[in-house]
This record gives structure tokens, sequence and C-alpha cells, in this order.
């Protein structure tokens, strides 16, 4: 096993059994080697994205993936502040719970995301008329909404259809139970991806940065 | 078996005593449903004990399910806390501000008393007047929120995670004192003429909380509660998974459990080993959208998956079908019910042949 697999994997060990001392250590001795970009995408990244894909597989349950996302959040504060010209270039990006009254996934994904580099905005819960002027106002290009009730999730197809009205050209990235239980329900809501962890998501908005630029 | 057809009761008993009934028990949890049938918003619906009762009634019948299901929403026990909540026209309430704001208004904060609770008074009438039209003959599955899975309504999922991992003298002194309130509860449904109370415990699962976590928590919280419940209780964890701790679940004494379409219902029996019965797995979001074809072809899954040797009702996989599930569909699983449902089920084996 190389360096960076087995870091990787130590990493990955103290996280999901939430020890963030031992997790703390691994991060700092990687930063003995490698500038702080460079150990969040090599180490941290990697880390979350086998954390995720193991939620979906059933060995790891959403606590733990909560706590190694805050874990990972503070961490990569505390070497790469927000205003760090070494965050990632995005598209300008914003995460919202549409209308619904359940914050976990949200917190999860946004925590996840900051892990690895990006900045983005945290709207908290918007409705539909509010988030479209939001979106017009800070000119998003990448949304991501997160729901747990079904109501909610539908409700996004009434986003869509405001946005294309307003004439907002923007990419929607879903997730949330409700996608899980139902894989074709995010093309019935008119988004253009989804998300079943929040690793998913890094991986969908590079692959979007792609096509942006 | 005899050969003569069974009532709800009688069929629903022999299935949880694992023997095979004269046909697959159905239990289509419904709610919101009702409110379609009088043609009310969903809040007046539950604004009313004499609605839900009229509610229930008209779709036992037109369902043909075996059970009814007087549970209202979800956040009518932090409703009783004092945190209100919030109505919408396409789904259950939503729970209100949180009751426990900081960590530190456990200290201080006391549970509601059953009967001087408006709210949870019109479930108890509710029960009391179902229980009067139906006697023995339907079985009336109440539900209680556990004492473990209610912080998520009392103060948020991301704080509870927090109390949970970081608080735990703060985190026992809670679980005291929503024991105490989901056993009065609970009890008082009973004695309302409830016959089982659903144990809504989705935290439990390994979904949400890591198994060694539920072993010192959770299953430690359902050991002590359900031995205080005056009635059978049936667990449910709300589509999250169990097979991993089922063994454990059927150890706090539940005599059912509730489980996932994520996980296999073959595989589930077995695992249950004849101490719990299963209710699921049929997915309610996908629901939405099934054909009449679709929903035979997921009722004769599920029933060759778990039906074999009783142990089984069929329902959903969450504890309550989602209100955008239309007429067809739910009439479209009865009428699957009463072809591929009835005992013995010897298609399955001839299926297997082909």
């Amino acid at each position: 096993m190389t360096k960076v697999k087995e870091r990787i994997q130590l990493f990955q060990d103290a996280l999901s059994s939430l020890d963030k001392v031992k997790a703390d250590k691994i991060f700092d001795e990687a930063l003995k080697d490698d500038p702080p970009i460079v150990v969040v995408e090599q180490i941290v990244v990697p880390a979350l994205e086998n954390i995720g894909q193991a939620w979906q597989e059933g060995a790891l349950a959403l606590s733990q993936i909560y706590m190694s996302g805050r874990f990972c959040e503070e961490m990569v504060e505390r070497v790469l502040p927000p205003s760090d010209p070494d965050r990632k270039r995005q598209p300008r990006s914003a995460i919202v719970v549409l209308n619904d009254y359940h914050m976990l996934g949200k917190r999860i994904v946004y925590s996840v995301m900051r892990a690895s580099g990006f900045e983005l905005f945290d709207y908290g819960r918007m409705d539909v008329e509010e988030l479209v002027k939001r979106i017009r106002t800070d000119n998003l290009r990448v949304l991501m909404i997160s729901v747990l009730m079904l109501p909610s999730a539908l409700q996004i197809r009434q986003l869509r259809e405001a946005l294309d009205t307003a004439g907002i050209n923007i990419k929607i990235l879903v997730g949330g139970a409700p996608f899980l239980f139902d894989s074709e329900l995010w093309r019935d809501v008119g988004a253009d991806a989804m998300g079943k962890s929040a690793s998913d998501a890094i991986q969908i908005i590079e692959t979007w940065m792609e096509e942006m630029t | 078996m005899s050969g003569l057809p069974m009532n709800s009761m009688q069929r629903t008993l022999t299935t949880l005593g694992h023997q095979e009934p004269d046909q697959v028990p159905l239990f289509l949890l419904t709610t919101m449903h009702g409110a379609k049938e009088l043609d009310i918003s969903i809040e007046e619906y539950f604004s009313s004990s004499k609605n839900v009762v009229e509610g229930q009634m008209r779709l036992l019948k037109k369902y043909r399910s075996d059970c009814l299901f007087p549970l209202f929403y979800g956040a009518i026990e932090t409703e009783a806390w004092g945190s209100g909540v919030i109505y919408r026209t396409d789904g259950p309430p939503n729970a209100g501000e949180p009751v426990i704001q900081k960590v530190e208004d456990i200290d201080s904060i006391k549970a509601p008393k059953v009967n001087e609770s408006a709210c949870l008074m019109r479930v108890i009438d509710t029960i009391s007047e179902l229980k009067s039209r139906v006697g023995d003959t339907v079985p009336i599955i109440a539900v209680a929120i556990s004492p473990f899975t209610l912080p998520v309504l009392q103060m948020g999922f991301e704080s509870y995670i927090q109390l949970l991992y970081e608080h735990p003298d703060r985190f026992e002194r809670l679980m005291q004192i929503n024991e105490d309130f989901t056993v009065e509860w609970a009890n008082a449904q009973i004695a309302a003429g409830a016959t089982a109370i659903c144990y809504f415990d989705p935290i439990s699962s390994p979904t949400n909380i890591p198994r060694e976590l539920y072993l010192k928590t959770g299953q430690q919280v359902a050991k002590r509660t359900l031995a205080r419940i005056n009635g059978p209780t049936a667990t449910h964890l709300a589509s999250g998974r169990s097979q991993s701790i089922l063994p454990d679940i059927a150890d706090t004494g539940t005599a059912v459990v509730g489980v996932s379409a994520l996980e296999n219902l073959a595989e589930l029996k077995a695992s249950a080993n004849k101490r719990l019965t299963l209710l699921g797995n049929l997915n309610g979001i996908e629901m939405r959208r099934w054909t009449a074809e679709q929903a035979e072809v997921e009722v004769k899954k599920a029933i060759a998956g778990a039906a074999r040797g009783g142990g089984f009702l069929l329902g959903d996989n969450h504890g309550e079908i989602p209100w955008q599930v239309p007429d067809d569909v739910l009439l479209a699983i009865g009428d699957a019910v009463d072809r591929w449902g009835r005992y013995p089920l010897d298609w399955i084996d001839e299926e297997d042949d082909l």
C-alpha cells in the first residue's frame, strides 16, 4: 500500500470511529509532507468519499457521516480559511432546504463540501419565490437542494418552472431520502443530477466545473 | 387453518403466531387519505376526532386493509410539549420550533400530561370511538414515538447527534423524562382501545446510528420502555435499515418490525428467525407513480419473499402512505392481495419451477 493510500485508510478509520484526536494527528502529519490543498484533495476528499460510499451500502450510519464531516470541516477551516486563494475556483454555488424543516442532510453536505475545499452559500430554509430571488441576486450557477419529505422533493418541479420562466440557467443537484427510494424522482422534478451521499456532490460538481470552463 | 374466512383480528393474530392465516394481512397505513375521503383539508381533517373516525372507517372499507391506524401525525407529540405544528396542504404537518433550543433546556424540561393535552386527547377520543365501532374484529394500531427518537422533533437532528455523542448525562436525563411520557401516552392509547402500539424508532436504525451505539442507547431505552407498555408493540424504523440489528430488536420484547424497501425481505425473514413478524416493505415513495400492474408485481414480490409460514404483514416501508399515492394504486394493492395472498401460497413454488 502506498503512503497516501495508507494515510487515507487510517484517516477514514479514525473518522468513522469518531476518534478526532487521531484524525487530527494524521492530518497534521500529512501537512508536513504536502501543502494544505494537496492534503485536502489526496487524503480528506477520498476518505469522505469512501465514508459516503459505506453509508450507501449500509456499512456506516448517518451519525458517523455527520460527525466525520464536522471534524473535517474544522480541520480544513484551520489550514484553508474561506479567503484562501487555494480554495477551489468554482461556479457560484449554494445549498438550501426547500420548504422542508429537516436540516441535517443540508448540514452534512455543506460540511463535506467545505471540507473538500469548496465555498458555497448556505441559504438555510427557503420557499420557491424567495429562492428564485436569491438565485438571481447571487448570480448562482449551481444549486444544491436537500429534502427529507416527498412533498418538498416534488416542489423542486415548481422551482425549475419558475427559474425557466425567469430565464435563469442553473444546474440543480438534489439529494435526500425520497431520491434514494425512487431513482427516477430527480428527473421527474427537473433536477440535473441526484447525489446519493454528500460525497457524490463533490464528484458531480467537479464534473460540472469541467463542463462550465 | 380452517376453510372459513378470518376477520382481520384473527388473520393478524395468526400471522403474529407464525402460522398461516387465510390470507396475507394487509396493513395499509393510511392517515391523510381520510381527508381526501371527506373532501376537506388536512388541517381541518385532523382538527376533530370525528373526522378521523369517519375517515378511518371509510378507508378501512375502501382499501380492505386489516387494521385501523389512528395516527394523526408524528408532530402531534411535540405539539403536546408546546412546539406547535406547521401544516401543509400536501403532506403531514411538521413540528414547529424545537422545545429544546439549547442542551441546558434539558435540565428544566417537563413532559406534558396526556389527559391535559387537547391534541393528544383528540387521538384518545378517536381510538375510543373506533373501538366501539369495530370491537375486537379489527386491530387498532396506535403510534407512540420512541423516547429515543422523540428528541429529533424536540431539538432537531443535528443537535440530537451532538447530545448523543457529547452530553451523556443530559442524554440520560432526557431519556428518563421521555420514557415516562411515552409510557403514559402508549398506555393511554391502549386503555382507550388500541390493540397494539407502533413504537416509531427510526433513530435506532443502523441507517442512522452504528449498532454499537444502539446497543448502549436506543436498545436500552426500548427494553425499559416496552416492558412498561400494557400491550403488544411493533417497532418501526420508518424506512431505515434493520437487518444487522434484527436479533437486537427482538431482544427488546417487541413482536413486529417495520422493514425497509432497501433490504431483501427473504433475507430479513431468515434473520428474524420467527422471533419477529415483518411489516413491509412496499416502497411508498415509488408507489405514487406505480401502475396497477406494477402494484400487483410488487405485492407478489413481497408475498413471495416473506409471507410463507406467517410472520408477515404486508404494508409500506415507511409507516405512512404518502398523500400523493393515488386511489387506483391502493385499490390495486388490495386486489393483488386478494388474488395472490391466499394461503397456501402454492403459486410461489409453481412460479419458481418455471
